[in-house]
Order: structure tokens, then C-alpha cells, then sequence
């Protein structure tokens, strides 16, 4: 029973990661570059998302939406500003320009909002009243008498994870900016002697990314209520390993590394040792990689001689 | 019968000669090269199938065929850039299926390939030296702690670069970026460096490419030169049929990874299934209709 | 042509040599007539570990062509296996240089182990794979150390992963205590010594470079396939220029943690790797005297933005983006392309 609980543990972590890891792919495949500064704006998701709620007392749907609008336009201007003019530039050189991005979100948010951990509102609990009167918070349902506990948040980031997932393919494979975004992704010149408009298509993307991001960070803290500025880094790192690990470039991938890597890692800290689980989660990925050099559902590109 | 007829892909299957087109000069000694059966599959896909070809020691031989024929799949098979689905092929008489790209250059096989490929970032000079690399003799401490031994090869090694720029009269260059080099020059710098590790087969591949028709006989005359001084057998693949009927002893056509024909110069200018595979079907129609 | 050729390696590796010394000199000097704010001093040893951090993974990334993003994990090895050697020869060794010496050679020696067995994964791999294989190593030797409790008695060597009991003499405390790191070290680094490393590591890289295995190394970054054809032994040379730069990384690594009282593996993480990796971009690929001068004004940077107080690393961030802006704006350089005639010769571009 204690591993079905570690189970679904892992896969609610492994659907953030997921939906993380969606932006980084994403990014990649059209823009051929890795977008360091995308665990940041989870970050800044979650804290704008966290103020309207605490601070101004919004609703939580709109804390959320919000959080989406600010993350989706703050994506596109890091895109304009600091990208786009770097299009012809070696690839190294954007990920530095990436890194210090990152470092710009991470040091204004320490100067906007001080390293004092915020704790992120728990919006998925429902006040229940006791048989003696008080009112308390149920925060999950229990199965088993008690031995399984699944919590509203896990079922809601699980859902989440899965519905983005549905809608994200479906667009990608139905719409004319899905179609656009293929284009682009597999030749930028072909795609634009074909009409379409590359900066509208390559900015589009990193509205999705960073909207999807925003979603992404009010999950994590809802799951992991301690928020600081540097939050968003860690998690930043391993959806990255998940992009690559499922495949880079390739969206089922995401979700199957994201959930992949989220569930070695609660495993690894139940049965192994919370301290060196990130070692074994980073241990299997060197493996897989080793005997997959793509990744698991990566595309083997094969090098013309 | 007639529509089993149209099925059939273009070109027709002759019989092939098995017999080695080799030089007089070469028929006593053993064939620098041989393929018996060689083939390769990529997933669903026959790229070369059932090559069989003998290459005389001092030899210029030719493969030429459409595009698409399979001809740098051959070279790429040759120098293990693919391992072989089946066949073999014979170094001067060793076996060549457990030897890796590396392996087989230094058991003798050199090459050129279609789309340049040289050290864009690093001197002319440092490009042959790099042809150079397995004849140098010192190691990574030789060089850190600068030993006798580094002085010496280095002498030794930047001498014999200059010589072999000589050839193709490019040593005053020697300094130049590879990469800023003209087009022209890129490809005789690719010959050289190959040159230089000191090979018994050379392959190129459409060394004549881009080239206008004089400094394609200068190609012409420097690979017969080549050839004469270094004594080594060459194979190249090409499109331009004056330095294939020019300088070639032999030539083995290729269309649809199949041999479709193998002989002299004279051979294959009036072999009809050659022609008709570069060429085309002969319309009996439209020449009623005339 | 041959003298002249020979000596434009060898000239800008005489510059740079010149450089370093006359910057010793200088600093040296400055420190010891009092001249130096007390910040600047106790900058000279970490600049020094970070200027051979930049220059070994510039042997990575801009000489072998391959993005390495852990190479603060060999800093890591270098600095434990370097402390503890120092912490057990304290009654054997009295001399704090000698100690130090062998500290940093220990360092080196470990880290350029942990660096071939990194290798061998990781260099079979390409491009963006072998720089998140890299990430991944960094961050498994990061999670070791954290839980790596390491001792020394009279029976010898106690070495335990996670569990903190090392079962020793009475009295006898364990050096690496797992997340606590190592504490009370004897600040045995010194300035000179550092400068001593750089110019070793110096030496090495540029006589490897300018050298038969630095052009196949060279040749492996420019033309991977190309090298093959010509009989060059990718993997080995891959390796060579891999452990190399692993086991200068340990050296600084080693120098680094004596410079503090107490070191912990945290401190050696992937934040420090990008660090070290924004040095080399901002410096030049390949570019050691660009390196050099980037690793330390980018450490003395944010200690003299102190007076902008909590400002500082945000004007660091901006300064960094708009660094890489100019850089690579192509009307810039264009500009820049036109100001050197000679280099740009041919018809290629």
C-alpha cells in the first residue's frame, strides 16, 4: 500500500515535471535553443498567483489566470528583447544569454519580494465539519481505511497534466499555428519562403511555454507549499533532464520523461534514501541515455556523409 | 507478359564480367581491393546490393552512375562510415569486417568526400599534418613537456606537408585558414590531406566537382601524377565523363545500388544498357510518330 | 615559414605568460606595501582557482568543441580528496607549502580519475545529450559528497555513505561529516601558490595545443567524421583533453576550499559550473588570455557592485545579457569584421 501511495506521489510530481518539460521541448524544437530562464518564470507564476490570493484576496481561478497572463506576456518580451536578436547567433551564446535571464528573474524577485519563504494557500481544501463541532480541512480522500491517501491536489495536477497534454496535441496537430509551429520546427527557411510568419510563431511558442509554466508553478507550491525566488530552479533542472530523457523536441516525450523522472524520484526516496535520490534519478538517466542516446521516443537523426 | 514487363525497374541486368579489368602492369600481383557480395539495408530500404568489384594495385578506376545510384554508399561502406549487411571486402588480402573508420585508414584506405569536409578552423598546413598524424612519432607527453622527440617530428612533419602542398602547388598557401580558401582549393587540400596518410587506395569522391574544364584536366593530369609517383591505386566517383573516359582503366557503373556494367573505357561508352540508364529508354513511339 | 608560423602559437602563448606574471607581480607587490583593501586580498586565491577553472574547461568547450555542463564536480572531488589530505598530513608534514602541494596534487589526481570514469559514458555521446550527461554526473558527485562521512585513526581509513557512525577511536572526529562538509581547515592557500598553478596549467594547455594531439582534438571538434578519415582515434583524444581539464579542475578545487574554514558540496554546484561556463563564453572559446581576464573580472565584479548593496547582482545580470547582446549583434560584428581585413581572406562566407 505504501507504494501505491509513493506511486501516485511520484506521478503528481512527474505531471509537473511534465508540464514544465513541455515548455523546454517546445522551445527547443522551434528555436533549437534550451530557454535556462524557464524555471524562473514558474517561479514568478507562482508569487504573482500567491499575492493575488493572500494579498488581494482574489479567488483562486483568477489568481491563476492572472498568474497565466503575466507569465504568457513576460515569456514573449524575455523572447523579443533577449532572444530574438541573438536568431543567428552561435547556440552557446544564447544559453549564456538564457543563464543571465535567468539570473535577472531570480535576483529582481530576491529584491521584490525578500528571500523570506512565502507559504503558498492550499486551494484545494474543503472545510468539513467534525462530529464535535469544529471545522477542520479535508485536504484528500482516504481509501483503505486509511492506508491510501490521495490528496485533491495530486488528483487536480494529475488531471491538469493530462488535460494540457490532450489540448496541447490536439492544437499541435489540428490548428494552422500547430501546423506552423511543426513547419518551423523542422526548417526555419522552408517554413518561411512557405509564408509563415517565423517571429510570430517562434514568440507564440514562448507564450504557451510560459503560460503553461504559470499553471506548472501554482501546482508545484500547491504540492510543495514553500516558495522562495529560488524555488523554480531545481525543478527547472530536472524537467529539463525529463525533456531530454523522454526525447527533446518530441511532446509525448515530455510527458513520458516528466512522469518517468517524477516517479524514480519519490521511489528512490522511499526505498532508497531521501538524501541520494537525486543521484539515482540522475544515475538512470545517465543509463537510458547510454543505451538510448536520443532519448526514449527521441528522433535518431542520422548524420549525412 | 507486357505488364509484368512495365513493373520492371529501368535498367536492365546483363551479366557482369567477374573478370578483374586490371592493368596489364598489375595482372601478376594481387588486387589492391576486392568486394564480394557487398551489400547494405537501411531498415526497408536496399541502398547497394550484391557489389562485386576488383581493383588492380596501381590502378585509377571509376564508379559513376545517376544520382541517387548508391556510388558514396560504396565509399561509405568501403571506409566503414556503414558497416556492410552483408558481403566482405578484402584490404590486400586481409578482411576488413572488424575494423572501425579509423582502423581502415590506417590499413590503407583514404578518401574525399562529396560535400567538403575539412578543418574549417585550423591552418592549410595544420590540415595536412593532420593526414600526417599516425607518422608523427611523439605522444601527448612529448609534446606537453616539448622533448627532443616533439622538435624533431614536428621539423620532420611540417617538411613533408610542404612537399606534399607542392603538388598541387599550394605551399604558399600553407598558412591560409582552411575555411577561407576558395572552393577550388578546398578540394585539392582534401586530396592532399588524404594523400599524406600515406594510403595504397585513394578514394574520391567527384573530385572534379565545380570545377571549369581547364582546371579539370590540371585534376586530370595531377591524379595520373599521383598515381605514378606514389604507386598507389585510385577510385573515384564522378559526373564529368571526359575525366572519366580520360584518366580511368576501368569503370564500374552503378544505378539502383546494382552493378549494371564493368570494363574499359571503350566498353562502357557503347554499352546500351549504360546509356539508357543515364539517358533513358529510346521512345519507340514517338519515333513512329517521326 | 616555418620559424614564423611556429612562433604565432607561440607568441600569444608568450603573451599570456607575460600577462600573468606581470599581474602577479603587481597584485604581489600591491598586497605586500599594504596597498590592497583587505576585499581585493582575500579575492587573490578564489580568482586564482577560478582563472584555472575557466582555462581547464576551455579545453572542454572551446579547444574539443563539447559543452560540459558539471565541471564544478571535479572542482568538488579536487576540494574533498585535496582537504582531507592536507587535514591527515597535519602532524606528519609541518610545512603548511608542502602540505598544500600535495593537497593540490592529490586533488588533481582524484579528480582526473573521477574524470576518466566520466568520460567514458559521457564521450560516446553528442552535442546536447553529453552536456545534460555532464549536468547529471556534477549533480550525482554533488549528492555523494553530502552524504559522505570520511575519518581517519589509528586503524587506518573510515570511509561511509550515509550512515554518520564511522565507529572511531575515542576522540577522533571524522574529517568529511556528509552535509556539514569539512570543517575547521587550516587556510593553508597562498597567492603565489595559485599563481604557480595557473602558470603550470598554463604551460600545459598551450603545449598541448600547439601540439600533435591538440590538432587532433582540434580537428575532432571542427570535423568529427573528417578526423576519423584520417586515422585519428576520436574517443582517445576526446578523453585525453577531458581528464586533462578534469584534473586541473580538481588542482583549483583543492586550492579553493584551503582558502576556507569549512567547506560543504553544496557550495560546488550546478550554479558554479554555469558560472565557470559563462567565464569561458565571455572570454572566448579557445581564448585563454580571454578566459583569464574574464574569471577575474567577474569575481572582483560583484564585491566592487557592493555599494549598490542588494542591487548588485541584478546589475550583474544585466550587464551579462547586454555583453552577449553586443557581442553577437550581427551589425556589430560586421563591423568588427571590417576592422581586420587580413583574417577574413577568403570566399567562403
Amino acid at each position: 500500500m505504501s507504494f501505491l501511495n509513493s506511486l501516485i506521489s511520484g506521478i503528481s510530481l512527474g505531471s509537473i515535471y511534465a508540464i514544465i518539460a513541455l515548455g523546454y521541448t517546445m522551445v527547443y524544437g522551434i528555436a533549437k535553443m534550451l530557454n535556462f530562464a524557464h524555471g524562473d518564470v514558474i517561479m514568478v507564476g507562482a508569487y504573482i498567483c500567491f499575492f493575488a490570493v493572500s494579498r488581494f484576496s482574489l479567488p483562486p481561478l483568477v489568481g491563476v489566470l492572472l498568474a497565466v497572463v503575466v507569465c504568457t506576456c513576460l515569456g514573449m518580451t524575455i523572447e523579443k528583447l533577449a532572444y530574438a536578436p541573438l536568431r543567428s547567433a552561435p547556440s552557446l551564446a544564447v544559453l549564456i544569454t538564457a543563464i543571465g535571464v535567468s539570473y535577472f528573474l531570480q535576483n529582481a524577485a530576491l529584491l521584490l519580494w525578500t528571500p523570506n519563504p512565502k507559504v503558498f494557500p492550499n486551494f484545494f481544501a474543503r472545510k468539513v465539519a467534525a462530529a464535535d463541532g469544529t471545522v477542520a480541512d479535508q485536504t484528500g480522500m482516504a481509501f483503505f481505511d486509511g492506508a491510501l491517501r490521495v490528496s485533491y491536489v495530486t488528483l487536480v495536477t494529475i488531471g491538469v497534466c493530462l488535460a494540457i497534454m490532450a489540448v496541447l496535441t490536439i492544437f499541435i496537430n489540428n490548428s494552422k499555428l500547430g501546423k506552423a509551429m511543426r513547419a518551423v520546427s523542422e526548417d526555419k527557411d522552408a517554413a518561411r519562403l512557405m509564408g509563415i510568419n517565423v517571429n510570430t510563431t517562434i514568440s507564440a511558442t514562448f507564450a504557451i511555454g510560459s503560460g503553461l509554466a504559470a499553471i506548472a508553478g501554482v501546482l508545484l507550491c500547491s504540492a510543495y507549499p514553500t516558495l522562495v525566488p529560488t524555488t523554480g530552479s531545481m525543478p527547472g533542472i530536472k524537467a529539463f533532464t525529463a525533456a531530454v530523457f523522454g526525447g527533446i523536441g518530441s511532446i509525448p516525450g515530455a510527458l513520458l520523461g516528466g512522469l518517468m523522472l517524477g516517479v524514480i524520484e519519490i521511489l528512490a526516496k522511499a526505498y532508497i534514501s531521501t538524501q541520494l535520490s537525486d543521484a539515482v534519478v540522475f544515475g538512470v538517466l545517465i543509463i537510458v541515455l547510454l543505451v538510448k542516446p536520443t532519448g526514449l521516443l527521441g528522433k535518431v537523426v542520422r548524420e549525412k556523409v | 507478359m507486357s505488364e509484368q514487363k512495365r513493373k520492371r525497374p529501368a535498367t536492365k541486368m546483363v551479366p557482369v564480367q567477374t573478370r578483374a579489368i586490371v592493368p596489364d602492369r598489375d595482372a601478376d600481383k594481387s588486387p589492391i581491393l576486392e568486394c564480394h557480395h557487398l551489400g547494405i539495408d537501411f531498415g526497408g530500404l536496399t541502398a547497394v546490393n550484391d557489389f562485386n568489384l576488383m581493383i588492380g594495385r596501381t590502378e585509377i578506376a571509376g564508379l559513376i552512375g545517376p544520382n541517387g545510384a548508391g556510388k558514396t554508399t560504396v565509399f561509405n561502406l568501403l571506409t566503414k562510415v556503414y558497416q556492410p549487411t552483408r558481403g566482405t571486402i578484402l584490404l590486400d588480402g586481409e578482411d576488413t569486417s572488424k575494423m572501425t573508420t579509423e582502423q581502415i585508414n590506417r590499413a590503407g584506405i583514404a578518401r574525399t568526400f562529396q560535400n567538403i569536409r575539412l578543418f574549417n578552423n585550423l591552418s592549410v598546413e595544420d590540415n595536412v599534418k593532420l593526414g600526417l598524424h599516425n607518422h608523427i612519432e611523439y605522444g601527448m607527453w612529448g609534446g606537453v613537456l616539448r622533448l627532443p622527440k616533439y622538435w624533431k617530428e614536428e621539423k620532420h612533419a611540417h617538411e613533408s606537408a610542404m612537399e606534399l602542398l607542392k603538388i598541387f602547388e599550394m605551399q604558399d598557401l600553407a598558412n591560409a585558414k582552411a575555411g577561407s580558401l576558395p572552393y577550388g582549393a578546398q578540394r585539392r587540400l582534401e586530396i592532399v590531406r588524404a594523400l599524406a596518410t600515406n594510403p595504397s587506395l585513394l578514394l574520391l569522391d567527384e573530385p572534379a566537382a565545380g570545377m571549369n574544364p581547364s582546371e579539370t584536366a590540371e585534376l586530370m593530369d595531377n591524379i595520373v601524377r599521383i598515381r605514378d609517383l606514389f604507386q598507389i591505386a585510385v577510385m573515384l566517383i564522378e559526373h564529368d565523363m571526359n575525366l572519366v573516359m580520360g584518366i580511368c582503366e576501368g569503370i564500374c557503373v552503378l544505378n539502383f545500388g546494382q552493378v549494371i556494367a564493368k570494363g574499359t573505357p571503350d566498353e562502357i561508352k557503347s554499352n546500351p544498357v549504360v546509356v539508357e540508364a543515364y539517358l533513358g529508354k529510346k521512345d519507340k513511339k514517338k519515333k513512329k510518330e517521326v | 615559414m616555418k620559424n614564423r608560423k611556429l612562433s604565432k602559437a607561440s607568441r600569444r602563448a608568450f603573451m599570456t605568460y607575460a600577462a600573468v606574471i606581470a599581474a602577479f607581480v603587481i597584485l604581489q607587490s600591491l598586497a605586500a606595501a599594504g596597498a590592497m583593501s583587505s576585499m581585493l586580498k582575500g579575492l587573490l586565491v578564489p580568482i586564482c582557482a577560478y582563472v584555472v577553472m575557466a582555462v581547464s574547461l576551455n579545453l572542454t568547450v572551446g579547444v574539443l568543441g563539447e559543452l560540459s555542463l558539471g565541471h564544478a564536480g571535479f572542482m568538488s572531488v579536487g576540494a574533498f580528496m585535496g582537504v582531507t589530505t592536507a587535514v591527515a598530513l597535519q602532524n606528519a608534514v609541518a610545512s603548511k607549502e608542502l602540505r598544500l602541494v600535495c593537497a593540490l596534487i592529490v586533488g588533481a589526481i582524484f579528480a582526473g580519475i573521477v574524470g576518466f570514469l566520466v568520460g567514458i559514458p559521457v564521450l560516446r555521446l553528442n552535442g546536447d545529450y553529453l552536456a545534460i550527461v555532464t549536468l547529471a554526473f556534477g549533480e550525482i558527485i554533488k549528492s555523494i559528497f553530502n552524504n559522505l562521512y570520511l575519518g581517519i585513526d589509528s586503524h587506518g581509513l573510515h570511509i561511509s555513505l550515509l550512515d554518520n557512525k564511522l565507529r572511531m577511536d575515542e576522540g577522533v572526529k571524522p574529517i568529511i561529516g556528509g552535509p556539514m562538509g569539512i570543517g575547521g581547515i587550516q587556510k593553508i592557500a597562498n597567492f603565489a601558490t595559485g599563481f604557480v598553478l595557473i602558470m603550470i596549467c598554463l604551460i600545459v594547455i598551450f603545449n598541448l595545443v600547439n601540439s600533435r594531439a591538440g590538432r587532433a582534438i582540434m580537428a575532432i571538434r571542427d570535423n568529427r567524421i573528417a578526423a576519423e578519415s584520417v586515422g585519428i582515434p576520436i574517443t582517445k583524444y576526446k578523453m585525453m583533453a577531458f581528464v586533462t581539464s578534469a584534473a586541473m579542475a580538481g588542482a583549483a578545487g583543492a586550492l579553493f576550499a584551503l582558502n576556507f574554514s569549512t567547506i560543504v558540496a553544496n557550495k560546488f554546484d550546478f550554479n558554479t559550473s554555469i558560472l565557470v561556463l559563462v567565464f569561458v563564453v565571455l572570454g572566448g572559446l579557445g581564448n585563454m588570455m580571454g578566459s583569464i581576464v574574464a574569471a577575474a573580472a567577474l569575481t572582483v565584479l560583484p564585491e566592487a557592485l557592493r555599494q549598490f548593496a542588494d542591487y548588485r547582482m541584478l546589475v550583474y545580470a544585466i550587464v551579462l545579457i547586454a555583453v552577449m547582446l553586443i557581442r553577437n549583434n550581427p551589425t556589430i560584428r560586421a563591423f568588427t569584421g571590417r576592422l581586420r581585413p587580413g583574417k577574413k581572406g577568403g570566399a567562403k562566407e
